[in-house]
């Protein structure tokens, strides 16, 4: 029998037999360590009861049960828990399966060496190897962890809570939270509770990812080119002047903002009613609280398509303008057909991140409105409400974790079909080898 | 006429310019006077305050707990754009410089995680937290933002190190030089660019973050500064009014500084990202 297949059986019999077989004594070991570590574990701690309980979610709620004469208060399952550990149960399986897999494919590696008459590597060589070869596997190893366990398992955790009833009133301890499936999702839609607050807020956030991309984008364009006029003096001033909102922490920003729209006592209203205007009630009304996000998110936002339009502007040759003045074109006409084309060109890609960026646009709302003012047909929303605020509230405000997660997932979903359309595009998402 | 109508035209263009630094600059200019005038109230009826006064700035120091804060901010933000560069640093040098397998599932990973909206996971965290009882610790808090720096800036920075052409590092590794001392004596060098805007986007975010900083840190001795204005403002109801216009002009000065200074870097790093995706 070919050596290959012996050592292969070997390894899928258990780990590292085929290792020992090829005769890679400390690579054997280690990986027999590691696979009865595991085995050791997962029967000591109870393996299968973690998967059992993330399936069930528990079956025992915490509360009072009549022991004979007596009622006392008994601890039951905490389906949060159950779910939590079920998850990093399921996790280290999985690592410990992709281990598996590798030790196979090794002996198999080894084992067609063998046959072809090389001989098999000794530990020190293939530690050297793998300071060679895999040398992105040794630095990847740690960023893989953290973001495993801080970002994924959150993010799958969060997930799962879509497909549970875990919504106020049924919160653990006292509850147990059961898997629904879609129920969720289809009430969203359909439960007009759920459904009318769902589209209205669905509506605006379209709008106004619509409204703030375009308004900063144009307006950025427009003082670039205003600043890059060949007569201008001082552009560097200038441009350092228009920079400042950028500079200056949003979240630090827009909580004057508000208070500088408020009605009564804000200046905004002050210098209207000094011109002679009645003041308006920026934030209270439905449809100026929305003009004014815009018109704050302008200000905000406009400085950095400002600096990246600056930057295009600059690569623009002169002798274009030139020709254009030549062929007596106005300055309305040069800037039609020679820097809207060009900077649309090199912007495009960002246009669409940036819309995408304003659909999760949360500061401004949170801070500036906080989504009110109130509107009494939504369900816990208000009339300036994204959808992304929308979630904060009702996770943090109202305990309905499924719904939020939900809503996330259609976010995900948005944005997703959004991100293919551009990143694909992108020449650091293709295969770029031109690092020759 | 011709002239003429050019001088016309360059005069409307600085009485726009004008125009719009005013509007660019009167927030600040305005809770930088309200943050000197005397009183607490939101209202004032002229722009420059007729007296100053700098009782605010005292108050904030005497009456809450703002140095505190500030400290708790600058480990918390210092920590984590150590560990989140130096995490991102590994990330996207690896991706852009290695063929490996699973490289494109890592690449394809990372994209998908950065779609999702960020507190999806930070409320998971904080669920997660709340149930282990693990509320109210910084290092909660350095961890997920270290974390979060990889996910939201390894594509500007693994396009950065895509222009590095390979050459200079076979070279140095035809010279007999190692991985790691290509990575410290080559890379880092080059990438400074790159990893002052990162850096700088990392200590920014993590300086700022009001939103998670407010669900984990449940003490007001564990407070981070921008949690600490926020609640001023929410809680409170603007009836100090001026003293959170001290705490924001504090707060606002150093990082406003930062990007002026580094506004060069920043322009690289915005036109880069924006192009590289």
């Amino acid at each position: 029998m070919q050596r290959k297949t012996i050592s292969t059986t070997l390894s899928v019999l258990f780990m590292g037999l085929g290792q020992l077989y090829n005769r890679q004594w400390m690579k054997g070991i280690l990986f027999l360590a590691t696979g009865l570590a595991a085995i050791y574990l997962s029967s000591v701690i109870g393996l299968s009861t973690y998967l059992k309980g993330l399936i069930t979610l528990g079956e025992q709620p915490s509360g009072l049960v009549k022991v004979g004469k007596i009622t006392k208060m008994v601890e039951g399952d905490h389906s949060i828990f159950l779910m939590i550990k079920g998850l990093m149960a399921a996790l280290s399986l999985f690592l410990v399966g992709v281990i598996y897999v590798l030790n196979i494919r090794d002996a198999y590696k080894v084992g067609k060496e063998r046959d072809a008459g090389v001989a098999p590597n000794n530990f020190r060589q293939s530690l050297q190897l793998i300071n060679q070869k895999n040398f992105a596997y040794l630095v990847l190893a740690l960023p893989a962890v953290t973001v495993l366990f801080l970002t994924i398992l959150p993010l799958i955790f969060s997930i799962l809570l879509a497909f549970t009833n875990y919504a106020d009133p049924i919160l653990p301890p006292a509850n147990l939270i059961d898997w629904v499936g879609f129920s969720n999702f289809v009430k969203l839609v359909s439960l007009k509770v759920w459904s009318n607050t769902f589209f209205g807020v669905l509506l605006w956030t379209v709008i106004w990812a619509i409204l703030a991309t375009v308004t900063t984008y144009i307006g950025g364009i427009l003082i670039a080119v205003l600043i890059q006029q060949p007569r201008i003096r001082f552009k560097m001033f200038w441009r350092t002047i228009m920079i400042i909102p950028f500079a200056i922490p949003s979240m630090i920003s827009l909580l004057v903002m508000r208070n500088m729209f408020n009605n009564k006592f804000g200046p905004v209203n002050e210098i209207m009613r000094w011109i002679g205007f009645d003041g308006i009630p920026w934030l209270t009304d439905p449809i100026w609280a929305r003009v004014t996000l815009v018109l704050v998110n302008m200000w905000i936002g406009i400085p950095v398509t400002m600096i990246l339009a600056i930057g295009v502007l600059t690569t623009i040759p002169r002798d274009l303008y030139e020709a254009a003045d030549v062929d007596g074109a106005n300055s309305f006409q040069k800037f039609r057909s020679i820097t809207m084309p060009m900077v649309l060109f090199s912007t495009a890609p960002i246009l669409i991140m940036q819309f995408a960026g304003n659909i999760n646009n949360f500061n401004v709302v949170y801070l500036m409105t906080d989504g009110n003012p109130v509107n009494s047909n939504y369900q816990y929303a208000g009339h300036t409400d994204l959808l992304v605020t929308w979630l904060y509230k009702l996770a943090l405000n109202q305990s309905q974790y499924s719904f939020a997660s939900v809503i996330g997932i259609i976010i995900f979903l948005i944005i997703a079909t959004l991100s293919i359309i551009s990143y694909r595009r992108t020449r650091s998402y293709k295969e770029e080898d031109m690092i020759a | 006429m011709n002239s003429r109508s050019a001088r016309v035209k360059l005069g409307i263009s600085y009485m726009l310019l004008i125009i719009l630094s005013c509007v660019s600059l009167f927030p600040a200019l305005w809770i930088i006077m309200s943050s000197l005038k005397e009183g607490n109230s939101l209202y004032s009826d002229t722009l420059f305050p007729r007296s100053f006064t700098l009782e605010h700035y005292r108050d904030l120091f005497e009456k809450t707990k703002y140095p505190l804060w500030f400290l708790n901010t600058l480990k918390v933000a210092v920590l984590s754009t150590l560990f989140g560069t130096f995490l991102l640093l590994l990330t996207s040098y690896a991706i852009s410089r290695f063929r490996f397998a699973g490289r494109k599932f890592a690449l394809n990973t990372l994209l998908v995680l950065q779609m999702f909206p960020g507190f999806m996971a930070m409320i998971a965290i904080y669920v997660l937290l709340n149930t282990m009882g693990l509320l109210n610790s910084h290092w909660a808090l350095i961890l997920v933002y270290s974390s979060g720096a990889i996910i939201s800036n390894v594509f500007v920075a693994k396009g950065f190190f895509d222009t590095i052409p390979k050459s200079l590092e076979d070279a140095a590794r035809i010279d007999g030089a190692s991985h790691l001392k290509v990575f410290f004596s080559i890379i880092i060098p080059l990438a400074k660019p790159m990893l002052t805007y990162a850096s700088l986007m990392i200590f920014n975010g993590a300086f700022l973050d009001f939103i998670f900083a407010d669900l984990v840190l449940r003490t007001e001795d564990q407070r981070t500064l921008a949690v600490g204005l926020y609640r001023m403002v929410s809680q409170r109801n603007s009836t100090e009014f001026t003293m959170f216009a001290a705490g924001a002009v504090l707060v606002a000065v150093p990082i406003t500084m930062l990007f002026l200074l580094l506004q060069r870097n920043l322009v690289e790093g915005l036109t880069a990202g924006a192009s590289k995706g």
